[in-house]
């Protein structure tokens, strides 16, 4: 299967999200709503993305916009898997079950936006101590030790 | 069964090669389960780039990986260059693959030295760093500091290379296959470091691509996986070079992974450094100040590690929006737990060695 085929096939299955599809610099882009998420990393790994490059999230404001990277390496393709979870509820099924390069990963952005991943094994702080409070990369996180840097503009 | 102890390693010991803890549980002298901690050297990087602006960032990716910084520069380089929308002159792109070949060779010499020590070849680090002097001097030559060099700039490079520099490079890539021989003999031909490498911590293919390990970890276990050739990026399409391979995936065929990679990297550089030409590295009418157009941008390459990816997203201010950098060594490290069960104590510092983390990276 080359990247056209799988634009094709990604485009049959999910008909809803077919314009959101790009491909640019050989790299794909799938939005999914966070139910499906899991069943579409699914589809992707059966597809032959055996490798799960990164797991990350951005907080946009009014809710976290998680970022899946998954690769190929038959197909030579990398594609972002995004999705959207409510701040107030923030949860979503891990995809540890189909890579366990998830594990770490997961717990990084637990550890730092407090995302609950739903069926991780081991979901506990990572980088930071466990009696750490709050998500520092949460964009509302205060500590009195950040100093903002003043505009230089 | 006898009853198990629970040794705990670090964070602060010479054998775990920076600043881990691990929790081992031991039945006897064998590994039951091994946890590493991490997070002692977390600086929160990727928090502090969200307040400086573009360029103020560059400095803060040489505190990633400090014993290969050229590459998180580079890393960062090219996601910000997608992110403007960039172009970066021939002689910068060359210039860029011959340093970080240069710093893929410092960086192994002090994973192969490391091994070597964690064997008890304490004589084979010796060897391996004189070679990396050599090389940390050509960059002090190049851009006057021998750890953080701050070299790869969005847009190009900070500088051109200095009056007889090429000489003193293609002198060391002379020199440097022999070298790699004289250590092949000396420390994967010992009989003792043979007996304490070979067979232990296997990582099968399969955990190697499902873990997401990549670099000489993958290769060691036959991962024929390198972004050099497989998502080539920059010039490397030009040059003529080997993947090196394991054929097991233990620790030896991950060291002596690594011990190649140098001598393909010195055909790497010597390719560059007879085609590079003469001409501008920096590209022309950048503003002082970047402020790229709202999106989001990823870009990786193939460190001495493996996959050092560098997400950005931007709303359109001088000043990332949010930074994620994809660490090929935290992820490696990830499977040691899995390579660490059922060795000896002894054992599981040479499985961490041969992992070669760099806990900047690890932690960030």
């Amino acid at each position: 299967m080359n990247i056209d085929e799988l634009r094709e096939h990604l485009c049959s299955t999910y008909p809803d999200l077919c314009p959101l599809f790009s491909v640019e610099y050989g790299d794909g882009m799938l939005m999914v709503d966070s139910s499906r998420l899991h069943e579409a990393a699914s589809d992707l790994r059966d597809l032959g993305f055996d490798r799960l490059g990164m797991v990350t999230a951005v907080d946009t404001g009014d809710e976290f916009e998680l970022v899946y990277r998954v690769q190929s390496r038959e197909m030579h393709a990398g594609i972002f898997v995004k999705t959207r979870v409510a701040r107030d509820v923030a949860s979503i099924a891990s995809v540890n079950d189909l890579w366990p390069a998830a594990n770490w990963q997961e717990r990084e952005v637990f550890d730092m936006f407090g995302i609950v991943f739903e069926g991780h094994p081991d979901l506990r702080r990572i980088l930071l101590t466990d009696d750490w409070v709050g998500y520092p990369l949460r964009k509302d996180y205060e500590d009195e030790r950040i100093i903002r840097r003043p505009d230089y503009i | 069964m006898t009853e198990q102890t629970i040794v705990n390693i670090g964070p602060s010991h010479p054998s775990t090669h920076g600043v881990c803890r691990v929790i081992v549980t031991l039945d006897g002298e064998t590994v039951v389960h091994a946890e590493p901690v991490i997070g002692h050297l977390h600086r929160g990087i990727e928090k502090m780039a969200e307040n400086r602006t573009y360029l103020q960032v560059v400095p803060l990716t040489d505190r990633l990986d400090y014993v290969g910084s050229m590459y998180a520069n580079w890393a960062y380089c090219r996601s910000v260059e997608r992110l403007a929308g960039i172009r970066v002159p021939e002689r910068a792109e060359y210039i860029r693959v011959i340093v970080c070949e240069l710093q893929r060779i410092a960086s192994h010499m002090m994973g192969i030295g490391s091994t070597g020590a964690d064997t008890g070849a304490t004589s084979a680090f010796m060897y391996t760093f004189a070679q990396r002097d050599h090389v940390v001097e050509l960059f002090e030559a190049l851009c006057g500091a021998r750890l953080t060099y701050n070299y790869v700039r969005p847009g190009g490079v900070s500088m051109d290379l200095p009056d007889g520099w090429v000489e003193q490079c293609r002198a060391f890539t002379a020199q440097h296959p022999p070298v790699m021989m004289e250590i092949d003999r000396l420390l994967f031909g010992n009989v003792i470091a043979r007996a304490r490498l070979k067979g232990v911590g296997v990582l099968t293919p399969e955990d190697a691509v499902g873990w997401g390990t990549s670099g000489p970890v993958a290769r060691g276990s036959g991962v024929d996986w390198d972004l050099r050739r497989d998502d080539p990026y920059s010039v490397y399409p030009r040059f003529d070079f080997q993947i090196p391979l394991g054929e097991i995936g233990d620790c030896y065929d991950r060291a002596r992974v690594r011990l190649w990679e140098c001598v393909e990297s010195c055909k790497i550089i010597n390719q560059a450094l007879d085609q590079i030409e003469p001409g501008s590295v920096h590209a022309e009418g950048l503003p002082r100040l970047l402020a790229p157009r709202p999106g989001d941008a990823y870009d990786h390459i193939e460190s001495a590690r493996g996959s050092l990816g560098v997400y950005l997203v931007s709303d359109g201010s001088p000043r990332p929006y949010r930074m994620k950098v994809r660490s090929p060594a935290f992820c490696n490290l990830a499977v040691l737990p899995l390579l660490a069960e059922g060795h000896t104590l002894s054992d599981l510092i040479v499985i961490i060695g041969s992992l070669d983390p760099v806990f900047g990276e690890v932690d960030r």
